[in-house]
């Protein structure tokens, strides 16, 4: 690990390639890819250095969605920041909520009844079903696959929405969790259509995998590219399907076995290679573990109350002290940093936010690889501007 | 994993001359921190890093803090004895805190499944001496979090290969993170503007000059 940690990125200074006399073949040619690039999924711009089709320098540039969530968090209630969670990562908004949730429950020592937490995991789990999905449809978008794969992806994301809608009463942005449980209940029609998509997810995924995963194209642009090897994915905090593409078990619902975690049959998938098509299998694998887990959680789901009785939405002050909550996300480890003073407002409020950290590694990604290349690396990276710029 | 002691021990068996504290934690379920001088900064996270025993190879949070002056007020109970009777008055001791900012890395260890030790470090004051060591070179996952503190806090890591903004644009002026940090007059904020937004808009129009009219 040492020859890797303390190694600055490669490119500070970069010079065209030489010819045998030692004279310089050509020039670089400096490319502003973004901020309005369809393939960057959102504003985000990469300073791209190209010497011919070749990457050589890459720096990615954000902030053009910046909007200081943090201080935001800080000037108003905790239950305030519950809704400003969801357009972190507008994906998985359920998921957010759960990570500020455990958080706060950490910080007041709040429990959560049974159902509550059955329900969360089954949100959870949802979410990722659609997270990925939308993911790989984006990701053939990228490669030049246009519409079909993503309207398939879209269509059974749809159907989870529509889940999430009738028991929230918005599409993405839920605000469903609280401190102590969930807002509301979910009734016996909204467990049997839940149960209906989870049994029919497995189907679709074999529809959608038999036309990607051994897919020509798909392989030839993905085996072997944008490799990011075990230790230095590990050195640099990567997170989430791509840690673990890397070959790193790591997954913090076996970890930290938070919320109800432990009572549940699953496993991880880890890749080998570390490359792009490791990104896309670990996906497609972790979404058939999820669809086990929800068919696990629907079955077990007892009957009781979703709040605990003891939280308090209104006059909420947590007593002094620090506290630091994670959850595993789609994306990778979703973490909060909460101060409390005492008083109704958080001192700090911190987010961890895991598609920005996984960008550190995208230079090292690409560095030696077509500018075409790039795009694909950087969509199985899976990010969302919403998280990365706050 | 070890407890935060003997973590502590262990390093000042290693590292004589460092300066460690640990802090409380209030908070039941969190975890207290380990609060190190800043000059040692960098060789208590290596070791850290490289212990067999620790192998904290995961950064995974970084983040500042801002701790301006303040007095703390701490209610103390007493036992007086007045006039024979003992009596237990609550007393309060008013501290001055120092101004700071403070970085605080949570360290989990991916091969042993353990974790977090929670690090700070400390800058002397909040104006003209608010360097620390970066700890980039160590892990890193440190790398654009640290952008970030430097951005949004004015922390100079010294070592960080890359220290710029990160959120912000490069010709920003300020930190907004601060607490005393003032967001600017908004005047822009109406296209057209009218009433107390044309009255605080006029305040940055510039003065034209007076045109002289004969009569």
């Amino acid at each position: 690990m040492s020859a890797i940690a303390g190694t600055p990125p490669k490119s500070f200074a970069v010079t065209p390639k030489l010819d045998a006399q030692g004279e310089p073949m050509g020039e670089l040619l400096e490319v502003s890819m973004g901020p309005h690039h369809p393939s960057t999924h959102g504003v985000f711009r990469m300073d791209v250095v190209l010497d011919g089709e070749e990457v050589v320098k890459l720096k990615p540039v954000f902030g053009y969605l910046h909007r200081n969530h943090e201080k935001i968090g800080e000037n108003i209630s905790y239950l305030g920041t519950m809704p400003y969670t969801d357009r972190l990562d507008y994906f998985c908004s359920m998921t957010n909520n759960w990570g500020y949730a455990l958080t706060i429950e950490k910080l007041a020592g709040l429990g959560v009844p049974e159902r509550a937490e059955y329900i969360r995991v089954i949100m959870a789990e949802l979410t990722r079903l659609q997270n990925h999905t939308c993911l790989i449809g984006f990701f053939m978008q990228d490669m030049g696959a246009l519409g079909t794969p993503m309207m398939y992806a879209f269509r059974e994301r749809e159907k989870i929405l529509d889940l999430f809608e009738s028991v929230s009463g918005a599409r993405m942005m839920c605000n469903y969790m609280r401190f102590g449980g969930v807002r509301v209940d979910v009734n016996d029609a909204w467990l049997a259509q839940a149960r209906k998509v989870a049994g029919e997810y497995g189907s679709f995924l074999d529809e959608f995998e038999k036309f990607l995963t051994a897919n020509e194209i798909l392989l030839a642009r993905t085996q072997f590219v944008g490799v990011l090897p075990k230790d230095l994915a590990v050195n640099a905090s990567i997170t989430g399907p791509m840690l673990r593409a890397s070959g790193v078990n790591y997954d913090l619902r076996k970890v930290d076995k938070y919320g109800i975690y432990s009572r549940f049959d699953f496993r991880v998938p880890v890749g080998e290679h570390g490359d792009i098509y490791d990104r896309y299998m670990v996906r497609v694998l972790e979404m058939r573990e999820s669809i086990k887990i929800l068919q696990q959680a629907l079955r077990d789901i007892p009957a009781g109350p979703v709040m605990d009785p003891k939280a308090k939405l209104r006059g909420f002050r947590p007593k002094p002290g620090e506290v630091y909550g994670r959850v595993e996300g789609p994306k990778g480890e979703l973490g909060f940093y909460v101060i409390s003073d005492g008083s109704p407002n958080p001192y700090r409020y911190r987010v961890r936010p895991p598609s920005f950290i996984n960008l550190t590694t995208l230079e090292d990604m690409c560095l030696g690889h077509k500018i075409s290349d790039t795009v694909v690396i950087l969509g199985s990276v899976d990010i969302v501007l919403g998280e990365v710029d706050r | 994993m070890e407890t935060l002691e003997q973590i502590k021990a262990r390093l000042e068996a290693v590292l004589p001359m460092t300066k460690l504290d640990i802090l409380s934690n209030e908070c039941p379920a969190g975890d207290r921190s380990l609060l190190v001088h800043a000059a040692s900064g960098f060789a208590v996270a290596k070791f850290l890093r490289d212990d067999p025993l620790l192998k904290l190879d995961y950064c995974s949070n970084v983040t500042g803090i801002d701790w301006p002056e303040a007095t703390i007020k701490t209610k103390v109970k007493k036992k007086v004895a007045v006039a024979g009777v003992e009596k237990e008055i609550e007393e309060t001791i008013e501290t001055l805190r120092s101004g700071h900012l403070e970085v605080v890395y949570h360290l989990y260890s991916m091969e042993l499944k353990h974790g977090p030790v929670v690090l700070r470090l400390r800058t002397e004051n909040r104006t003209d001496n608010t360097q620390l060591p970066s700890l980039t070179p160590l892990w890193r996952g440190a790398e654009f979090q640290e952008r970030e503190v430097y951005d949004l806090y004015g922390v100079i890591f010294e070592g960080h290969p890359d220290l710029r903004r990160i959120l912000m644009w490069d010709n920003f002026e300020g930190f907004p993170m601060r607490r005393d940090y003032v967001a600017p007059d908004d005047f822009e904020y109406e296209p057209t503007p009218h009433d107390e937004v044309l009255a605080e808009a006029k305040k940055h129009y510039p003065v034209e000059p007076k045109s002289e009219v004969k009569p």
